[in-house]
């Protein structure tokens, strides 16, 4: 596999390490009342889609910043390769 | 000068030098160019195997890689490599080759008998048979149906051989030299693009090299010959003959295997036995070509008996008639080319053609809608029995019987990325489907029979690929006939009449898959083993489905058919390995102490990657533990040092750094004062500990973390994780710093005095208290970091140099403590230090215990947030009774506490639903003179005192401990103190 890094441009798979569901940016608060349930679901529930998934990868062996890859489950196809850090400030994380 | 007996003249071999080689202990000669199929076929051996499971007589097949039959065992002793195709095996001098799959020789297979007992090795045979009783597996089905059952045997000795690996990238991939082929990479290489053109054969040019038709007014040889030159004037051309694309994997990545050593007597010097190159192609062109299909019918697995094409490639490449006398049978027109070539060479042939209306020859006979019936001829073909049209039978006297039921588009490499072939009702054939990004398909492997349309189709794919209109070579002249086909897979009334021969599959098994049930491809596959063997089927799949779409009375297109996947032909472990064996199967990291604990003559240690010093023997000492001990006891009687440069080390700075400590720590690091260090844990985010280690404030914004060895690249990860994707505007940065700096601990009471010798600063207890740290210098001016921790539980440091002044640093402590008799200490001590002192490590920490289990509940902060807290004060990992860390003792002192034992209650039963607990570490306590162990016991924290059963049923073990604090050694952290 090949992964288009933003900034590197494309790079063999073998640089990048794979953590899994990029839903892990979206940890949730963990001062509200159902903050269990919330993290139990964050922990431990994933969507399996047949098609697009969108996924973390670390570039381990490159310049160490973590991607959000999407990949199309089907056909290995990769749509769109985003920095993590500007997904999850997108997403509202800050500090 | 040539003098084998079926010897032709002319073809593509080099007939004024001959090579000499032996198959069976049996000297020939053949000549360069030749296979060792060809050469032996040339000098009259058709027989040169055994079938898989009926040890029935077998010769080639086929005339390349798609061989089911003729494998061998290919040189001697280490070098001896088995189930090599004998039809792509290329002649060397003195290769020696052996038949397998035998007992006795192989005219006089003891095994042949299995073929009388063919009605109960049907499909489906292990299935049926191998259900009872269980202890038959062992005794008999393994050992003898295995031994019976099989193909060639490994040497079971090194591979002496080099294999490399390597990568390539070019615009274009052509895959296949054939006429289609040679003219994608012609087109690619005029417009400049950087193409590689592979080919499995040693020589290029595809079927053109078997064939006697013209392109441009050349032979279709010479054509090649001549286009070959001119792209090898390229410089943007990579030739690579002798290398198969073994498959077509995501985002335009082909793994292929260059075979540089395969076809020399004694490799080259340095040079690899074989490449497996890593090919990243922007497009490629799948020029793969076609491959003949067998009609089934009685018999119709005897040496002699091949694919028509093969006689044709024999003939016209290799200078070989199978026989004088030849039968070709078939259902196409391309087979009559078969005839009229073999005629040429002087061959007496006859066409056996099943359709009424088969073309007629002047130049030999064709019997129209016949067909053949039978064969006979027990280690190789001898007569052949033709029902002819009117029913009658006539029998044949002849060598060598060509079959063609078509060709099959070669689409192996389309289905690499699950696509499916589509069926084509005008070919009768199943042609590619679904293909790979950035894969186009040219020649007859995409349908393109002729080779008019082989040539052509070849330039329109390189130019759609490479997005080119303008100065596109000329398509030259050549036989542009159409395909002229009537199906036909199977003589009817045949049941002993092979599909896939070389997992021996015939026409009854098909129609008992269908009788039971097993109609779709996959089941008929499975049951069968239909092309399952390590041909993958690529002359038997087609007729095995098209026999069972006659049974389901469906066409074929809604039968379907099974795909193919990696590798194209079989591979040789050591290509996939490469370099990384033995001593180079990983890299080893060694730590800045290792040439001088080598002088030491220390005894090493493989953790991951390092390689650490796991105890120093001195003479006298007969055993491990003998040097183990006295390195506990030199320890916290007087001074030891050990390298713990492993330990990971993260280096965090920025304004932010406490914040971000505090989160990823579950315990608190904001009101960390600058100069001290702090124990921490860090959890996962489901609450379970992920790592220990501490951190050490050197500044307000600047951090250093370390890890345990085995977690360090993790941790790092999960913190680079943490700060990029849940507080990405965090002003903090870090950087793993393992490598950059060489660390010792140096523990026991006299620490202090030898490192005081070497530190430029003041180090009392007073100036450089427990848990202190600081950026200092040593030695007069070298920068060095000074941390007051402690591993073992005694007074001891954690002392770090930049890498380069690690071998200095160790010389010179050795030096300076010698007045104490300062003892380094290797991995061993360091374990059994921090037993006694009842300090966690890998076995404790081991991905299934929470803080809570550890006895360090109370660290979970809950005034803030961090990584893990909220899932770890959940229900289930705070039920009482749940496990605790606790210190475990034998009550006979001499008893053995064994790492793993399961400790039940005294009175009870010994089983899992009374399991209190376990043992996770264990040692021989050189400072309490006993064994001892920590563990994980449900109420552990209650239960001091209690006495329990330590239970091992696997190893006998069955003794009495009583659960003790873990702190064996100074439990009051005194000595740390002082």
């Amino acid at each position: 596999m090949i992964i288009d890094h933003p900034l590197l441009g494309p790079r063999d798979a073998s640089e990048f390490v794979y953590l899994g569901d990029a839903s892990l940016i979206d940890r949730p608060n963990p001062d509200t009342e159902d903050a269990s349930h919330a993290f139990y679901e964050y922990a431990y529930l994933r969507d399996n889609p047949a098609g697009l998934h969108r996924e973390l990868w670390f570039h381990e062996a490159g310049d160490r910043s973590w991607l959000v890859v999407t990949r199309n489950t089907e056909t290995h196809e990769i749509t769109k390769v985003e920095f993590a850090k500007d997904v999850a400030r997108l997403a509202g994380r800050s500090l | 000068m040539s003098s084998a007996k079926n010897r032709l003249t002319g073809g593509q071999i080099d007939h004024s030098q001959s090579l000499n080689f032996s198959f069976d202990g049996r000297r020939y000669t053949g000549h360069p160019g030749d296979t060792l199929a060809s050469a032996l076929l040339a000098n009259g051996v058709r027989l040169m195997g055994r079938s898989f499971k009926y040890h029935r007589p077998r010769g080639p097949f086929s005339a390349g890689s798609q061989e089911p039959n003729a494998l061998v065992e290919l040189r001697n002793g280490a070098l001896r490599e088995p189930n090599t195709r004998a039809t792509t095996a290329e002649l060397f001098d003195g290769l020696s080759a052996t038949s397998q799959n035998r007992i006795g020789s192989l005219k006089f297979d003891v095994l042949a008998v299995n073929d009388l007992m063919s009605n109960f090795l049907t499909a489906g045979f292990y299935y049926k048979t191998f259900m009872w009783p269980a202890a038959f597996w062992e005794k008999l089905y393994e050992p003898v149906i295995r031994r019976a059952a099989g193909l060639g045997a490994m040497s079971e000795k090194d591979d002496p051989d080099v294999y490399d690996k390597g990568f390539l990238h070019c615009d274009l991939l052509v895959i296949g030299s054939g006429p289609s082929g040679l003219m994608a990479a012609l087109t690619a290489a005029r417009s400049g693009a950087d193409v590689i053109l592979a080919d499995e054969d040693f020589k290029l040019g595809g079927q053109l090299n078997s064939e006697t038709l013209t392109i441009a007014d050349q032979s279709g040889a010479d054509w090649a010959a001549a286009t070959v030159a001119e792209l090898a004037t390229y410089p943007n051309v990579r030739l690579m003959p002798r290398t198969t694309v073994i498959g077509a994997f995501d985002h335009g990545i082909y793994g292929a295997v260059e075979r540089l050593g395969d076809h020399l007597s004694v490799s080259e010097a340095d040079k690899p036995r074989q490449i497996l190159w890593r090919i990243y192609a922007g497009k490629t062109v799948l020029a793969a070509g076609a491959i003949e299909r067998p009609i089934a019918f009685e018999n119709n697995d005897r040496p002699g008996i091949m694919l028509a094409s093969a006689l044709r490639s024999y003939a016209n490449r290799f200078a070989v008639a199978v026989d004088q006398r030849a039968v070709v049978f078939a259902n196409n027109d391309d087979a009559h080319r078969t005839a009229q070539d073999l005629h040429a060479k002087g061959v007496q042939v006859i066409v056996v053609d099943v359709r009424p209306d088969a073309p007629m020859s002047m130049d030999f006979e064709v019997l129209r809608g016949a067909q053949v019936i039978n064969t006979t001829g027990r280690l190789g073909l001898r007569f052949v029995d033709v029902q002819l049209q009117d029913g009658s039978t006539r029998i044949i006297e002849c060598g060598a019987l060509g079959v063609s039921g078509g060709w099959n588009p070669n689409v192996h490499l389309t289905c690499h990325q699950r696509g499916r072939p589509v069926w084509n009702a005008q070919q009768q054939a199943f042609v590619p489907g679904d293909m790979p990004a950035g894969m186009l398909v040219a020649g007859a492997a995409a349908g393109a029979m002729s080779t008019y349309d082989a040539l052509a189709t070849g330039v329109t794919a390189a130019a759609q690929a490479l997005d080119l209109s303008a100065n596109l070579p000329d398509v030259p002249a050549a036989e542009n006939a159409p395909v002229e086909i009537t199906p036909f897979w199977y003589v009817q009334g045949a049941s002993r009449a092979w599909v896939d021969q070389q997992n021996d599959v015939t026409v009854k098994d098909v129609k008992l898959s269908h009788q039971e049930g097993f109609r779709s491809v996959e089941h008929l596959k499975r049951y069968t083993t239909l092309g399952m063997a390590t041909d993958q089927g690529k002359t038997s799949n087609l007729l095995g489905m098209a026999i069972m779409a006659e049974l389901e009375d469906k066409p074929i297109e809604a039968v379907g058919t099974t795909i193919f996947r990696p590798p194209y032909t079989p591979v040789a472990i050591g290509a996939f390995a490469g370099r990384h064996r033995e001593q180079e199967f990983h890299p080893k990291r060694l730590t800045p102490s290792h040439k001088w604990a080598e002088e030491q003559g220390a005894v090493f240690v493989e953790v991951g990657n390092w390689m650490r010093a796991q105890w120093y023997p001195r003479s006298g000492e007969t055993t491990w533990r003998d040097s183990v001990d006295r390195e506990v006891l030199a320890t916290r009687n007087s001074v030891g040092v050990c390298d713990v440069t492993t330990l990971g080390k993260i280096d965090v700075q920025g304004s932010d750094a406490a914040a971000f400590l505090n989160k990823v720590y579950c315990n608190g690091f904001a009101k960390l004062a600058v100069g001290k260090v702090r124990y921490g844990v860090m959890l996962r985010e489901d609450g379970i500990a992920k790592d220990d280690g501490t951190a050490a404030r050197l500044a307000e914004d600047h951090f250093v973390v370390t890890t345990t060895t085995a977690n360090a690249v993790s941790v790092y990860r999960h913190m680079e994780f943490v700060h990029q994707c849940l507080c990405p505007d965090m002003d903090v940065q870090m950087i793993s710093t393992t490598d950059a700096w060489a660390q010792f601990s140096v523990a026991g009471p006299n620490s202090r005095h030898v490192l005081q010798k070497i530190v430029d600063q003041d180090i009392s207890n007073d100036a450089f208290p427990f848990m202190a740290c600081a950026n200092i210098t040593i030695c007069g001016g070298l920068r060095a970091r000074l941390f007051r921790i402690s591993f073992s539980g005694e007074l001891a440091y954690e002392i770090a140099v930049p890498t380069a002044y690690g071998d200095a640093l160790i010389r010179r402590l050795m030096e300076v403590g010698a007045d104490y008799d300062i003892s380094p200490y290797g991995t061993e001590a360091l374990s059994v230090m921090r037993i006694e002192k009842g300090h966690a490590a890998g076995n404790e920490l081991n991905g299934t215990t929470t803080a809570q289990n550890l006895g360090l509940g109370r660290m979970v902060s809950t005034k803030k947030d961090s990584i893990g807290a909220v899932l770890s004060r959940r229900e289930g990992l705070n039920a009482p009774g749940d496990l605790r860390q606790v210190g475990i003792k034998p009550v006979n002192l001499d008893d053995k506490v064994p790492a793993g034992a399961h400790l039940m209650n005294a009175q009870g039963p010994v089983d899992a639903t009374h399991d209190q607990g376990y043992v996770t570490s264990a040692c021989f306590s050189p400072t309490l003179g006993h064994h001892i162990g920590l563990g994980f016991v449900k109420d552990g924290a209650n239960r001091l005192g209690e006495t329990l059963r330590l239970v091992s049923p696997l190893t006998d073990v069955d003794i009495t401990v009583e659960l003790c604090s873990p702190h064996f050694v100074d439990p009051e952290g005194e000595r740390l103190r002082v």
